[in-house]
């Protein structure tokens, strides 16, 4: 466990899901996908892993995951089958209320 | 964080999309993304610090844009227009630089210390044909995304800061990664040098739009541009709203059949212009953006729905939203506030201040003017209806304080262009023996439709009241501008008082 960064990039351990950290609490977490410890995105995915079945809802690219108290965001950068999650519990995907294009 | 994430993920999410089109020169978003990574490593090698473009838009601006943020450099995009001691002196305060630059223009900036000057043919043959670079780009939220110089109708260009922090979080909060569809295409007319333009080129990188470039605005290009490349998107400013819908009447074709999206934003629009834009392109939905360079463009948006409803209602504090910015973004926080700092009530006017991750209120060598809280104060004025709709009336420096009265020109300005012989008008305050200042307009009027000074004072004064009422008006053929559509004030001021 360790205190997450904001702009750290995360790969998942069983799947091909890789996230930056878009908001970062102040306190150790450590961040799940598929069920398994999340990896820096330095390193190389183990081979053979698989989704658990409780945290295979997949992820969508450009799509923001957020913790229950929402001091935990994380943007799918690659999507993948494992679902994100801190411990047991899954992070929901953040509501995007439609804006009209400004720029 | 680095703004390379954005146009990372497009380029796989949807690779062989057009990102950006200039006439018939195109690269899709995977090479876009190959092109930044080829002159990310052009640049590295070069030892500058910073890149900057001295551009009209062309492909070297996002391919700049990106290739900055792959080599951990700022990018810097410099007004056209400057020439000479202006630009001499804007190019050492970010020296040593790597200057992209129209090719006749390479010749006359060779002088320039610290500086390498490379012709934009040259820049982009290099990207496009150089070898990819690795992708390891820092993410380094803190690091100097953008250098934009503001306009500086108040004194000297001030060099805003953007971190990736501010436009990646001002992109996440504000458009859903991969929204557009094929068929979808932004016109970019507005200079790469203004916060819209930069703004542009994120946005729609990340909701794969096809940017459509326009390289220098006339109104006549643009609505022949809009036709052929079946735009649907556009940003303008007021100025350039004002000459389409001129040239869209005068050429009794007033169809832009395929956009179905107008915004427009970087200064007041007139109540009559936007009534009758409205009424011209009933197709479009037109959505005003209110914003400033140093908080990664918009803050507050009026929407196509707000528009309508406030369009169509006889209620005048409803009609009046039609003046309005809308109201601000889910992630932005706004606050009225006095001169003390107090905040203010609906209805109240002070000083806007915002709050949001998006939110830079940075200089170049001058600090961050955002409170310990996050507020930065805009120096625009304004005030919130009961709704929570924000009215902007002008900067706070332009307030006319007239015997202990505070009074915005805006509010003045709007009660004379609601007079159907004004086509266009600046009030300022001017030096007054007796009341410390006064209220003085310029006026444009429309061809025949001529109108006498005392006429127009008596319109004011039965809208607003006396202490408003202009004591003197003059009338010219036209006001100073500068190229992005500001009233340049003081230049209005010092007009009048015979100063230049």
């Amino acid at each position: 466990m360790a205190l997450l960064k904001v702009g750290t990039r995360l790969r998942s351990a069983v799947c091909n899901t890789e996230v930056m950290v878009v908001a970062a609490p102040q306190h150790d977490v450590e961040v799940s996908c598929g069920g398994a410890p999340m990896i820096d995105v330095a390193q190389e995915r183990p081979p053979g892993g698989s989704a658990s079945p409780d945290a295979a809802q997949g992820t969508a690219m450009g799509k923001r995951y957020v913790s229950e108290a929402g001091d935990l965001e994380l943007l799918c950068t690659k999507p993948g089958e494992g679902s994100l999650g801190v411990g047991e519990i899954l992070l929901r995907p953040k509501d995007a209320k439609p804006l009209p294009s400004s720029d | 964080m680095n703004v390379m994430m954005l146009l990372e993920m497009a380029a796989s999410g949807f690779g062989d999309r057009v990102a950006v089109q200039n006439g018939s020169d195109a690269l899709t978003y995977s090479e876009l993304f190959g092109a930044a990574g080829a002159a990310a490593s052009e640049l590295s090698a070069s030892g500058c610090e910073r890149m900057a473009a001295l551009d009209v838009n062309s492909l070297a601006i996002p391919v700049g844009l990106f290739a900055s943020a792959w080599a951990g450099m700022p990018f810097a995009p410099l007004n056209y227009r400057l020439t000479g001691g202006e630009l001499d002196a804007l190019a050492a305060r970010i020296a040593p630089s790597y200057l992209v630059t129209e090719a006749e223009r390479v010749k006359g900036l060779a002088h320039l210390p610290d500086t390498t000057v490379v012709a934009r043919e040259d820049f982009l043959a290099r990207a496009t044909t150089g070898k990819e670079g690795d992708p390891s780009w820092s993410m380094d939220p803190d690091e100097i995304a953008v250098l934009l110089f503001t306009s500086g109708t108040t004194g000297a260009p001030k060099a805003a800061v953007l971190r990736h922090k501010h436009i990646v979080s001002y992109i996440l909060g504000s458009v859903e990664f991969g929204a557009s569809s094929e068929e979808d295409a932004a016109l970019v007319s507005v200079p790469p040098y203004h916060i819209a333009g930069i703004a542009a080129i994120a946005s729609s990188v990340y909701a794969g739009r096809r940017i459509v470039q326009l390289p220098g605005f006339s109104a006549e290009a643009w609505i022949e541009l809009a036709r052929s490349e079946r735009v649907t998107n556009a940003f303008v400013v007021p100025t350039m709203l004002v000459r389409i819908i001129d040239a869209l009447e005068n050429s009794g074709d007033a169809s832009l059949p395929h956009l179905r999206a107008l915004s427009y934003g970087g200064g007041k629009m007139p109540l009559p212009v936007i009534e009758k834009a409205m009424k011209m392109l009933p197709g479009t939905d037109f959505t005003n953006a209110y914003g400033l360079t140093e908080t990664s463009s918009t803050l507050a948006v009026l929407g196509p729905d707000d528009h309508r409803t406030a369009a169509a209602s006889d209620d005048p504090p409803i009609r009046q939203r039609l003046t309005s910015v809308g109201r601000p973004l889910p992630s932005v926080e706004v606050e009225i506030r006095d001169p003390e700092g107090r905040v203010l009530a609906p209805g109240e006017r002070g000083e806007i201040c915002v709050r949001g991750e998006q939110v830079s209120g940075e200089y170049l060598g001058r600090g961050s003017s955002v409170d310990a809280d996050g507020w930065f104060p805009t120096r625009d004025g304004g005030w919130l209806d009961a709704e929570g709709y924000l009215f902007v009336e002008g900067r706070v420096d332009d307030v006319i304080v007239r015997g202990g009265e505070n009074m915005s020109p805006g509010e003045i300005e709007d009660v004379l262009l609601e007079h159907e012989s004004v086509a266009d008008c600046a009030v300022v305050g001017i030096p007054d023996e007796q009341w410390g200042e006064a209220v003085a307009a310029v006026v444009v009027t429309r061809a025949d439709h001529p109108v006498s000074e005392v006429e127009l004072q008596l319109w004011v004064k039965e809208r607003l009241r006396s202490s408003r009422t202009p004591s003197r008006i003059e009338f010219r053929n036209e006001l100073p501008y500068n190229e992005t559509g500001k009233l340049l004030r003081r230049r209005v001021r010092a007009e009048l008082l015979g100063e230049s």
